[in-house]
Formats: C-alpha cells, structure tokens, sequence
C-alpha cells in the first residue's frame, strides 16, 4: 500500500495513469446511462466485444481492423500536430478533402491497377496536405489560430463535397457518389480471403508504416527536432536559428497528409464511395487518440485499436441488445472530457494518496 | 425582382435569428475569456429537448407549450455548458478538447435518447411557431411587409436580448467587469473581481443562449429533430462571431449577412435568377469570408485578449 501511494503521487506516473483512468471512467458512465436506459451494460459491453471479433470471429475481427485503420492516420494527424505546438482540429475536413481526391481520381480517370491505385493514393495524401497548409500559411503569416480556421476549413470541405460529388460523380442517388471501380480500391482478394470476406484493406499497413515514419520522423530526426522544438517554445526555436515560421507550415501540411491518407483508407478501402452534407466523425476522434496516446505514435496505434473494436462492435451491439449504437460515441466523448481534465484525476489520485497516508500515520500512533 | 426580394427577406431573418443568438452565446463566453467551440453541441442539445418536450406534452399543454419548450431547451443549453465551465474555469482544461468533447456528448447523447424514447433517429412535432404578420407595422409601406410581415416572433424575441444583452455588456457594471475578465483576468482580480464566477456566468449565459437558438430552430423552421436539421449551425455561429469581431452589433450585421447567404443558396434551386449560380459559392461565402475577415483583421487583433487561456493566479 505504501508503494501504491509513492506511486500515486509522482507526477509522472499521474500522467501515465490519466489514459487509463479516462477509458475506465468513459466506460463506467457509459454503463451508468445504460442502467438509467433500462439495458444491461455487461449484456451490451459483451456484445460490443463479440461483434468486434474478440471472441474469435477472424471476418469481425477483420472490420475491427478497418476501422482502426483511419483512426491510426487520423489519430496520428492530431498527435503530430500537438506535438509541434498546433492544434489540428480540421482532421475531418482534411481526411473529406483526401478522401474526395481519392474517390475522384477513382471515378474520373482509367488506368490499371498498378498505377490508379496509387495514384489515388497519393492524390489524397496531397490532398489532405493542401487542406493543412493553408491554415498553417495564415497561422504563420497572420498569426490567426489554427483552431479557428482549420474550423472554417472543415465547412469549406464539406460544401465543396456537397457540390461536385452530386455534379460529377453521382451514383444510385444524387446524395453519394458511384461506386469506385475495383483499380481503385485499396482492397485485395488474398486479403480480403485471408479474413473470411471482411473488408480488410491496404491502408492497415499504410497506417502501421505512418505510425513507424512519424515516430522516426520525431525521434531521430534533426527535422523533428526542430519541429517539437517549435512546439515546445517557438521564440525560443526562433532565436536558435530554427525557421519557425517554414515549420509551422510544413508540420500542418504532414498533419494534413496524414488526415488525407485516413481519408484514402476510409474512402477506396471501406465504403467505396462518399456521401455527401456530412463531415466524417472519424476526425474528431482521432482527437480523443492522439489524447489517450500521449501524442506519441505507440500510443496513437494502441488506443486506435481501442477505438477500432469500440466502432466495429457497435452495430452489433445495437442488434443483439437493442442498446443504440450512439453509446460508442458517448464513451468516447466522456473520455476526451476526463482526458482533457487532467486536473480532475489527479486531484482524486493525491486525494487517495494522502489518505492512505493519514491511515498510516493514525495507525501508528494507536 | 421584388417578388424575389419579398421572398427572400423574410426567409433570411427567419434563419438569421438562430444563427444570432448562438453567435451571441458565444460572444458572452469568449467575452469572460473561455473559448467555446461547443456551442454546436449546446444548441443541439436545446434543440431535442424543445422537440422531445413537445412531443410529450403537445397534448396537454396546449398553446403553451411552444413557449414552453424554448424554456426547456434554454435549460439544457445551461445544464451541458455546465460542464464545459467545469472543465475550463475550475479545472484549467483546454477549452477547444473540452468544448469538443462536449459537440460528441451532445450529438451522441441526443440520438441516443431519441432512439430509446421514439425508437428512431427524428422527432417530429406537431405544434411549432407559426409565420405571422405583425399587427399595424406591417402594413408600413415597403418596409412593413419586408420586415415584419410573415415572420416568426422569435425573430423579435432574438433582437430583444441583443438589444438588451448590448446594454448589459456596455452600459452597466457586470458587462464590464465580465469584458475585463476576458481581457485581462490579472488586473480584474487585482480589482476585486471573482475571475472564476465572471468565467462560469459567461459560459452559462452562452449555453443557454445557445439551448435556446436550438430551441428556436425546432420551433420555427425545422419542425422535427434530426442530426440533420442543425448540421453546422453552431460553427457558423462561430464565424460570425469573428467576423463580427465579438460585438453585439458586429454580430447583428455577420449574422444577417451569413443567413441570407444561406437562405440565397437554399432558394437558388428554385429561382430562375440563380439557378446557374454553383451552390458551392454560396454556401462555402460565410466560412471563406470569415477567414478573409480574419486576414484583415489580424494586425488589430479585434478578440478578447486572454480568450483561450485558463486563469491561473501564480502567472502574472
């Protein structure tokens, strides 16, 4: 008990501790609501794990794995971004933007595989990193919050989607587009058997690769270096020599790049095609990924999955239990709100320690 | 061309007085200094509880209830911003991670409940406000039909508290202390001030003015709840905050600019004038605007100076 309390009251270990505590709080409010709501929360947390394949379902398993994917990339956006001193919170219009790039070099050009596949890609990547750069120019240049206008930037996408998607690429209804031909897809057959018929795709890897390049990128770079060192401080980069205001644009546009590859995987690797008057949820989440990750990219993978197997279940749940499916997105938001409140826990954690330590010492008087 | 004028003006100030008063919400908070990014998620609280509150006591209630539920969805705006006060003022959190976590709890949140208590995603109602001619100003030549003949009297509602919220916020002690607080937290607590409390009042002031916008949209235009019928408000409220550089009347003239671009666009499929005008021009104006506003506005950083930064009393 006395090394729990030493433990408790280091700082360090406070920090390291607030992720976990978040996931179990989000979790418990998620079952306090369900017990209000008359369902059961083990019933529902149960099905939720069943239907994202924990259980040994290799094709539910698989979905898990999809929808992990953009929440690595977009998760890994929002992280990069933080830790170079900017707040990305326009990872849902850049991940549209990459994703409507995609699907539009999909629809619109004819080529073989080998070369429109990733084409697509790298349009998309593009993409998500013009939609980061301007608010990264009006940041350097003007000095406007990226908060503000990466917003902005958000509506901006989706209106642009609203208008061109029906105009040129429409498919069964004038609210989607049509679907992208087989060149375009980052689906593969091999793959695709290999987990029963899921949807599994190209972009796992893609993200795993990121998640590697983002992490030498930040740690052994001279480059990344410089960028936390932005971030850290940025007068005290500029008057190391450090360009900071090149950094600032350049770490948006990686941040964007990234958003925009989430927005590939999520586009030509799932749904196949784009609806439109909608901005993808997955962008906020990976607010909530980069958060319970530490911003570091080990992290980012680690609670991605968390958040992939949380989506992938959730329908599952909704059909097996009857428990709405918007319960997922509740959790997830109950544990921004703790993450962001790091204030709250550590005050119960030195509150328990002190405690413990007050016992103690009663005890050892008596 | 007048017809076009008659039936665009009345459309745009039924869609305008929404978009105010979430704007206006968010002047009050920024204004003591917390940056609110969730008025998204308050005015969409606000909106399905004015929807669900109808549905349920429609029937008993009577005429009442319209009014009613504005009530109602001004209390939830309250209730979620709670939290969001919470979170900036008393724990010092990021105010942008926090207001967006309060966007999902709404959006989730109301889906959710929708769901459990009418078994899908929307709730119609059956008694809304309904489009009148004011009585005697309406028949000013001119002006009368335009600006106050088939209208909502929330409209009028709406310029009333900005009539008023201007004078509170300029004219008496509290408007003042508040803006000091979001100016600068440090020399008003030197003065006296509870920075904290100021905090909460501004934060709460913008829920409940936010609840109510979401309360206004069910009960005029919209007619029934959905994830839909709200989709972006809130952010556009945003804009025009900024681009009505966080003043009463900044905001009373970028609200009615944004609304009759919305209603512009909305209409542009049916008037034969702007039928070949691309919807993506009108409806992406107020967000390009506002970050053209910001270009210019950004060598006399018109916003409050400690907006976004928690008050901590060891800084000085």
């Amino acid at each position: 008990m006395h090394k729990l309390k030493a433990f408790l009251s280091d700082d360090k270990n406070q920090n390291r501790l607030i992720p976990f505590l978040s996931i179990i709080l989000g979790f418990l409010v998620g079952a306090i609501i369900m017990v209000i709501s008359g369902y059961n929360p083990l019933a529902a947390y149960s099905k939720l794990l069943q239907g994202a394949g924990l259980y040994g379902n290799l094709r539910r398993f698989g979905e898990t794995l999809v929808l992990m994917t953009p929440l690595t990339l977009t998760g890994l956006a929002v992280a990069f971004g933080m830790r170079t001193g900017l707040f990305n919170i326009g990872a849902s219009g850049q991940m549209l933007m990459g994703g409507f790039a995609a699907i539009a070099v999909g629809l619109l050009v004819d080529l073989p595989k080998v070369i429109h596949l990733p084409l697509a890609v790298l349009v998309a990547v593009a993409a998500g990193a013009l939609w980061g750069m301007l608010p990264g120019i009006l940041k350097s240049k003007f000095n406007i919050h990226e908060v503000v206008s990466t917003i902005m930037m958000n509506w901006i996408a989706v209106w642009t989607v609203y208008y061109f998607v029906p105009t040129y690429m429409m498919g069964k209804y004038n609210t989607e587009s049509a679907a992208i031909p087989d060149t375009a897809s980052l689906r593969f057959e091999w793959l695709t058997n290999l987990f029963n018929g899921s949807s599994i795709n190209f972009g796992l890897l893609l993200a795993l690769a990121s998640a590697l390049l983002i992490w030498w990128v930040l740690e052994k770079t001279t480059f990344g270096y410089e960028l936390k060192a932005v971030g850290f401080n940025r007068d005290a980069a500029k008057y190391a020599g450090i360009k900071v205001n090149r950094n600032v644009v350049l770490s948006m546009m990686i941040s964007g790049a990234l958003a925009g590859l989430a927005g590939a995987t999520f586009y030509i690797g799932y749904t196949d095609n784009i609806k439109i008057g909608e901005l993808p949820s997955l962008g906020f989440d990976g607010i909530a990924v980069a958060l319970l990750g530490l911003n570091t990219p080990l992290g980012v993978v680690l609670s991605a999955l968390l958040f992939g197997i949380m989506n992938a279940g959730k329908g599952f749940m909704q059909a097996a239990t009857g428990v709405p499916n918007e319960l997922v997105q509740i959790i997830i938001a109950v544990i921004i709100f703790f993450a962001a409140a790091t204030q709250l826990i550590k005050r119960w954690l030195r509150y328990f320690a002190r405690n413990e330590k007050k016992e103690k010492a009663n005890g050892g008087e008596a | 061309m007048w017809n076009l004028v008659m039936s665009i003006i009345p459309l745009s100030l039924a869609y305008t007085a929404p978009l105010l008063i979430i704007a206006l919400g968010g002047l009050y908070s920024e204004r003591s200094g917390v940056v609110n990014i969730g008025l998204e998620g308050m005015m969409g609280i606000g909106a399905f509880a004015a929807a669900l509150f109808t549905v349920s006591m429609q029937g008993t209630l009577g005429g009442a209830t319209i009014w009613l539920a504005l009530v109602v969805a001004t209390l939830a705006g309250v209730a979620l911003s709670f939290f969001h006060a919470f979170a900036s003022v008393s724990l010092n959190a990021d105010q942008v991670i926090s207001g967006t976590a309060v966007n999902m709890f709404s959006a989730a949140l109301t889906v959710y409940l929708a769901r459990w208590i009418t078994g899908s995603a929307n709730v119609q109602i059956k008694r809304f406000f309904i489009k009148t001619d004011v009585p005697f100003l309406s028949k000013i030549p001119i002006i009368g039909p335009l600006l106050f003949g088939n209208a909502y009297i929330t409209t009028y509602l709406v310029l009333a508290i900005i009539v008023l919220s201007w004078f509170l916020l300029y004219r008496t002690r509290f408007g003042l202390r508040l803006r000091a607080c979001g100016e600068n937290p440090h020399s008003a607590d030197s003065m006296g001030i509870n920075v904290k409390n100021m905090r909460y009042t501004g934060v709460l002031i913008s829920g409940a003015l936010a609840g109510l916008g979401g309360g206004i949209v069910i009960m005029t235009y919209a007619k029934e709840f959905s994830q839909l019928t709200y989709n972006g408000l809130g952010f556009l409220a945003l804009a025009a905050l900024i681009f009505g550089k966080w003043k009463p009347w900044g905001i009373l003239g970028s609200s009615l600019f944004f609304g009759t671009a919305m209603t512009v666009a909305n209409m542009s499929i049916i008037v034969p004038a702007l039928k070949n005008v691309p919807n993506i021009f009108l409806n992406t104006f107020p967000y390009v605007i506002t970050l053209v506003a910001l270009v210019l506005f950004s060598s006399s950083s018109a916003g409050p100076k400690a907006s976004g930064e928690p008050y901590d009393v060891s800084k000085r």
